[in-house]
């Protein structure tokens, strides 16, 4: 297969009217990568996957495959092959000459595209299918088709619209697998648009995390996780507690914040100001049921809901200006101590698991 | 499986529990809820096409009608060039007309689906489209009179700009008055069924397309129109039908100097031949069916029913 280029966009941005859907991002994404724009619907991820495909002008900035700069192409001159949501297969056509559609457009003589297009579906393993049209065929299967189609053109880099978002949850988990392993062997760039923090952890190599048209985090799963940049990746992720306040003093790199609620809590931060508003990743699993050792490493709460799941227990608890702060604690430890909803419970944690969240610039 | 296999029980005992409440079974109550249409559908239709071929074997004088069967009627038809040349005058503005309608409906259509942005605007210039049909076919066709007219407004227009030296004799009272009519009069019933497929394609196909290198025209080619295929079997249908049985257009527009058929069995009804003309109808009725079944069998229309 071809070989995969780096996508470079360059402070891009989408105007529709007076909306700005994409404020001037910026992002490398290096070839050869596996890289998901994940975020909540209307983050403009759609519209940026939609912008390097062609399918979508780019009001201003500039995008560049490889060494070229495909602002201005039409998307089948880019290099680029896009996948879309619905697969948007062609209901007229055979599996055969869905997947050759691309040949027939370029003027490749009817045997031979229909041979390239079949040894394609075979490649997928859907050689069996040939003659069927795609709606006789499963969510799985029409992916499986959809990939055939856009992988026949020879892409530098696949472009993937949401691209599980149409399967039942078991199928979900072996497709991404199936995704993996291809973008693994044809070693072209993917990037993938999602919704679902775990198909993106799961996938991907780089992780985007878009929010209202600006990107909050690029970086590889495991900095997301440990050390998420923002208030919104923090929440977004769902791993992290987010407390907010104000700083109160600074002692050496310690930071002092007070919470709107009085409490007062520590955190390993550099270059803060006194009283600037400042917030605060705890993790879920790092807080344990039990009095603080140090009064800024805890708070007091009120269990608000108790969730059973399996290995593990998720418990809710209001305070500390928080109505959702959540404690995962492994099953056995909440079954040595059990708590209910509406019980006073003390939380604390070490130091080493606060990490302090920053805040975007624009 | 477990789930299946649960709510399995709960349905069955469902249906026990409507028994009990001695509802009359399923398919009973589906046989009275279609017997209005059926009893409507009888009277209004089976019943005179019933008559019609009854009658068309039938024997006449000008005096009246006599219950036989002959096959006479059949043979007076089929056995006259006259009847001949009216079906191949009648074919030929059919087939023109269709050729047309086509052609104007589905880019009217396709303007309409993929040119016009808002489904508000779309409907807005849908409707301005239907606007004539508020009128009555026959003032629409006799208003084209004036306006195609020895001194009407094209050849006076014409003479006056000094593009023709004297007015064209064939706009009025000739075929082409008849086909630009029959054109006038019938392209909505191209344009209804065609927008309605267009508006329903993904546009993520055509998307997709572009991605797979397809210029405008090849996405037209390989993509729009096999997808419109069904909406124009059923616009043709309309057209075929229409055009077939048509009489009043004809006689009109021609100013009686072109026939088709549906103006001969008039001409027969007017002469008191009512089993000749009911021959001719069940002639007429056969041909068009066959015409339909030639559009079914090119185009599979069940996915827009």
């Amino acid at each position: 297969m071809s070989k995969a280029a780096e996508i470079d966009i360059a402070s891009v941005s989408k105007v529709y009217g007076t909306t700005t859907a994409v404020h001037a991002i910026s992002l490398k994404i290096p070839a050869g990568s596996y890289c998901c724009f994940l975020g909540p619907s209307g983050c403009g991820k759609t519209s940026t996957l939609r912008m390097i495909a062609g399918h979508e002008s780019i009001s201003s900035g500039d995008i560049r495959l490889g060494n070229v700069v495909v602002t201005d192409f039409p998307p089948a001159k880019r290099g680029t092959a896009m996948m879309f949501q619905s697969y948007a297969l062609f209901p007229h056509l055979d599996l055969v000459d869905n997947v050759a559609f691309s040949l027939k457009m370029k003027g490749v003589e009817k045997d031979e595209r229909r041979a390239k297009g079949l040894e394609m579906l075979t490649l997928m393993q859907m050689g069996a299918y040939a003659a069927r049209r795609p709606t006789q065929l499963s969510g799985g299967q029409q992916q499986r088709v959809a990939l055939a189609r856009a992988l026949i053109t020879d892409p530098e880099a696949l472009l993937l619209d949401e691209p599980l978002s149409a399967l039942d949850p078991f199928l979900k988990i072996r497709m991404r697998a199936e995704l993996k392993k291809l973008q693994k062997t044809l070693g072209i760039t993917f990037v993938h648009v999602t919704h679902s923090q775990e198909e993106a952890m799961a996938l991907a190599d780089l992780v985007v995390i878009m929010n209202n048209g600006r990107i909050e985090q690029a970086a590889p799963p495991r900095t997301v996780f440990e050390k998420p940049a923002t208030a919104f990746v923090a929440r977004f992720m769902g791993d992290h507690n987010v407390l907010s306040g104000r700083v109160a003093a600074i002692d050496n790199d310690i930071v002092t914040l007070t919470a709107p609620e009085g409490q007062t809590f520590t955190v390993r931060d550099i270059a803060q100001e006194v009283g600037k508003p400042i917030d605060i990743g705890i993790r879920t699993d790092r807080v344990r049921l039990e009095p603080a050792s140090e009064r800024s490493l805890g708070f007091q709460g009120v269990v608000s809901n108790v969730e059973y799941r399996g290995a593990s227990v998720k418990i809710t608890v209001i305070g500390a200006g928080s109505d959702d702060f959540t404690v995962v604690v492994s099953d056995a430890d909440y079954f040595r101590r059990p708590v209910s909803v509406g019980d006073a419970v003390s939380l604390s944690w070490a130091l080493e698991d606060v990490i302090p969240l920053g805040r975007l610039s624009a | 499986m477990a789930t299946i296999a649960s709510t399995e029980p709960n349905e069955t005992s469902g249906r026990a529990r409507s028994g009990g409440l001695r509802l009359p079974p399923r398919s009973l109550v589906a046989y009275l809820q279609a017997t209005p249409l059926l009893l409507i559908l009888g009277f209004f239709f089976i019943l005179p096409i019933l008559t019609i071929i009854v009658v068309s074997f039938w024997d006449y004088d000008f005096a009246g009608l006599y219950p036989d069967f002959l096959a006479m009627n059949y043979a007076d038809t089929l056995g006259s060039w006259v009847t001949w040349k009216t079906y191949l005058n009648t074919l030929k503005f059919t087939a023109i007309t269709w050729a047309l309608t086509l052609v104007i409906g589905f880019w009217v259509a396709y303007f309409l689906a993929f040119h016009i942005r808002t489904t508000t605007m779309q409907m807005v210039l849908f409707l301005v489209c239907t606007v004539p049909f508020l009128t009555s076919n026959i003032i629409r066709m006799i208003s084209w009179i004036p306006v195609l007219g020895r001194n009407g407004l094209v050849n006076s227009t014409l003479v006056q700009l000094g593009i023709i030296p004297q007015p064209i004799e064939w706009l009025l009272y000739s075929d082409f008055a008849v086909v630009l009519a029959m054109v006038h009069l019938n392209t909505l019933f191209m344009v209804t069924p065609i927008f309605n497929t267009l508006i329903r394609i993904d546009r993520s196909l055509i998307e997709a397309a572009r991605d797979c290198g397809a210029t405008g025209w090849q996405v037209l080619w390989n993509v729009i129109l096999p997808l419109a295929k069904p909406g124009m079997a059923i616009g043709s249908i309309f057209v075929v039908t229409l055009v077939m049985a048509d009489f009043s257009t004809v006689q009109v527009m021609s100013g009686g100097q072109s026939a088709s058929v549906a103006l001969m069995m008039k001409n027969q009804m007017s002469l008191l031949q009512y089993p000749a003309a009911a021959a001719n109808a069940v002639v007429l009725l056969i041909v068009v069916l066959l015409m339909v079944a030639a559009i079914l069998s090119v185009v599979d229309i069940r996915k827009e029913l």
